[in-house]
């Protein structure tokens, strides 16, 4: 689960990561006020959507009297906010953070994630902030520092000093970059982090070491257990499908092309994925409706897929384990009862009971499409789909 | 021979009683030599009982005490998993396969650090588990799609793997054994490991091994097999269209950072002399391509 910047402040500001004063904005109302609240001759107007690379959309405004920033607020809230990351239809921008402007003196990195292969946590540091990091990682792997960590242990005061000068932090103000990272990886494990990266990180003209930017990335599956992070999901930022596939607990990923599919397992749905594009189709998404789902969940899982106006042929690719072939079936033909289907319909089941599943089918009256392998399925959805 | 599990291996259930663990008990029990190797269950506070004749414990040392079991298999729900591995490995159990989905990163990275050093070889967590065809079914894949054989399989998905065990039992390839290691991100056994247990294995005569988008595990597998391996090894890598940023089912199925793309996976199997294949449907006719 993602979060916005200003919420992972919130939670950074409680844990003793210095940031800078700000105020979160879901009106343009409260900016109005926020640019009044803010100290100092300087303000920063932020956007605040679940993608990167804002500043270059023009996202980011610095504004140098309170008028202007209460210019730089209207501007950019609401306006369709599109970066690298959002792909072009863009996004809405419907809360902003206005923050008090710092004075940079350096920007550095900072970050920490688990590390799969080491399977423990990591800090990564770096002099080279405000950069795309994956590009620093990729072109100058040297210039990334990493610091391995016990699981649920802080980095000590001469593991965290010695990353900061690494980093190029100046000696003064060392002693406080160490004591940001080490609330940095409170934070990481008392919220159940999947990632938690600061980008950039700033020493100030005064040698404050601040958060200047903050991203954080959840464990989904620590949710059940961190109510408080689980209430600070937006879900305007969320693709519909998706969200409503959460509520039903299935696994779906809009993809925009053609095809839908529904699979059971995440192994062979990707499979499917891939195969449907190697037969010269496009899928329109990902969707698996898991081990030992129910008539009920197959259903939903149906419609779900099927409520996409850009669909034009559906492959339902179900290989029987636990999952019997005859629940499957029972809930595409509930399903189908439900709501008019007008797009060819694929289906191949191996498996378990899957004779009865094609008998369920068959007596079903839907206007099939049967296919025997994977192979044969694809070619048969992506020629329903061009037809 | 075969690897991890035989005829002779021992089982403890963790969470016999629940939904899940009965469901699956009952099946494991009847495939092959179920009835002999399922010796065991453990539920907290159910100790003394049983289940279809199989008794119950309240902790594993004492099933492992009482029936000398050498491995488990854990069904516990998510919040309680990662304490019931670390019983396993406290109480020596030799393997330990975790079923379970949905474990926090955090606890399996606890279990991880608490396991160095210990007896215990972890399967999983979240992953079908691990069969010996016509010996013993230790997991939730269907028991019948299998044959007995040659042929090594490895994968971090369920159904996927089923669907490739079928194309080698439907071209009369049968198994050694089939290896799930599970789609988390941070987990027990990894490809590399399996695939030396399938080097040192006298049975096995050649591996499939299936991979997915996420992590490095089938680079580093691929980079040990060009060094050590004899036996033929064929793979096939899932995601190709898979978008970068997003989870895809699996947790730890998510290109990130600029790694974990299946092309990327795809190019270093294929630098270390693993011949892949694009098509899912073709696993089988690979691997036999090259016997």
């Amino acid at each position: 689960m993602k979060i916005h910047e200003y919420q992972a402040k919130e939670i950074f500001r409680a844990r003793g990561v210095p940031v800078p004063d700000g105020f979160a904005c879901l009106s343009l109302a409260q900016a109005e006020e926020a640019v009044g609240k803010i100290r100092g001759g300087v303000w920063v107007v932020k956007a605040q959507i679940h993608a990167g690379g804002r500043g270059k959309g023009g996202g980011v405004k610095v504004a140098k009297s309170a008028e202007e920033a209460r210019q730089r607020a209207r501007e950019i809230f609401g306006m369709r906010l599109i970066t690298p990351q959002t792909g072009a239809e863009g996004r809405e921008v419907k809360r902003l953070l206005i923050e008090e402007g710092a004075d940079i003196a350096d920007e550095l990195y900072l970050a920490m994630l688990p590390d799969r292969a080491r399977q423990m946590p990591v800090l990564m540091a770096s002099a080279e902030g405000g950069m795309d990091i994956e590009e620093v990682a990729a072109k100058q792997p040297e210039k990334i520092h990493k610091l391995w960590l016990q699981p649920e242990a802080l980095p000590t005061d001469a593991e965290a000093e010695e990353l900061a000068a690494k980093i190029g932090v100046p000696e003064g103000s060392r002693a406080a970059a160490a004591e940001l990272m080490q609330n940095l990886a409170r934070v990481f494990h008392e919220t159940d982090a999947s990632l938690v990266e600061v980008n950039p990180l700033v020493v100030c003209g005064g040698g404050e070491v601040v958060a200047l930017d903050a991203k954080m990335n959840f464990d989904d599956n620590a949710l059940f257990r961190r109510p408080e992070i689980a209430a600070l999901r937006d879900a305007d930022e969320e693709d519909p499908a998706e969200a409503e596939a959460a509520q039903h607990d299935l696994s779906y990923i809009s993809l925009g092309g053609d095809i839908g599919c529904m699979v059971n397992g995440a192994g062979l749905a990707m499979a499917t994925m891939d195969i449907i594009k190697l037969c010269g189709g496009e899928p329109a998404n990902f969707l698996d409706v898991g081990g030992g789902a129910s008539k009920e969940k197959v259903s939903a899982a149906f419609q779900l897929m099927l409520a996409n106006p850009g669909i034009r042929a559906v492959l339902i690719n179900i290989f029987g384990g636990i999952m019997r072939c005859d629940v499957i079936a029972e809930g595409v033909v509930a399903a189908a009862k439900e709501m008019s289907i007008t797009v060819p319909l694929v289906v191949r089941l191996e498996g378990t009971n899957v004779e009865e599943g094609k008998r369920i089918l068959a007596e079903s009256g839907m206007a099939i499409i049967a296919a025997t392998t994977m192979q044969d399925a694809a070619e048969k959805a992506v020629k329903a789909a061009r037809g | 021979m075969s690897v991890l599990i035989d005829k002779n291996t021992r089982v403890i259930t963790q969470g016999m009683t629940g939904k899940t663990g009965r469901f699956h008990t009952v099946h494991c029990r009847e495939y092959a030599n179920g009835r002999e190797c399922y010796v065991a269950g453990v539920t907290p506070g159910k100790g003394g009982g049983d289940f279809e004749g199989v008794p119950i414990f309240n902790t594993v040392a004492e099933a492992r005490e009482a029936t000398r079991a050498n491995a488990t298999v854990i069904y516990v729900p998510p919040p309680f998993a990662a304490k019931a591995i670390e019983e396993a490995v406290e109480a020596e159990m030799e393997l330990a396969v975790c079923i379970t989905e949905g474990i926090p990163v955090r606890d399996m990275m606890r279990v991880r650090a608490m396991m160095r050093g210990t007896k215990t070889t972890l399967l999983g967590p979240n992953c079908p588990g691990v069969i010996t065809p016509d010996e013993i079914k230790i997991g939730i894949m269907p028991g019948y799609i299998h044959k007995k054989g040659g042929v090594g399989v490895v994968s971090r998905s369920g159904t996927l793997t089923y669907e490739a065990v079928h194309q080698l039992t439907a071209l009369g390839l049968g198994q050694s054994t089939c290896v799930g290691i599970g789609g988390d991100p941070v987990n027990g056994l990894k490809h590399r490991d399996v695939l030396e247990l399938f080097e040192r294995d006298s049975e096995t005569v050649a591996v499939v091994m299936v991979g997915e988008i996420g992590g490095s595990d089938e680079e580093e597998a691929a980079e040990w097999a060009r060094e050590n391996m004899s036996k033929p090894v064929v793979g096939f890598i899932a995601g190709v269209t898979a978008p970068p940023g997003k989870r895809m089912g699996h947790a730890g199925a998510i290109i990130s950072g600029g790694s974990g793309a299946a092309a990327d996976k795809i190019a270093a199997l294929e630098s270390c002399g693993i011949q892949t294949t694009k098509n899912p449907a073709e696993i089988g006719a690979l691997l036999k391509s090259v016997l």
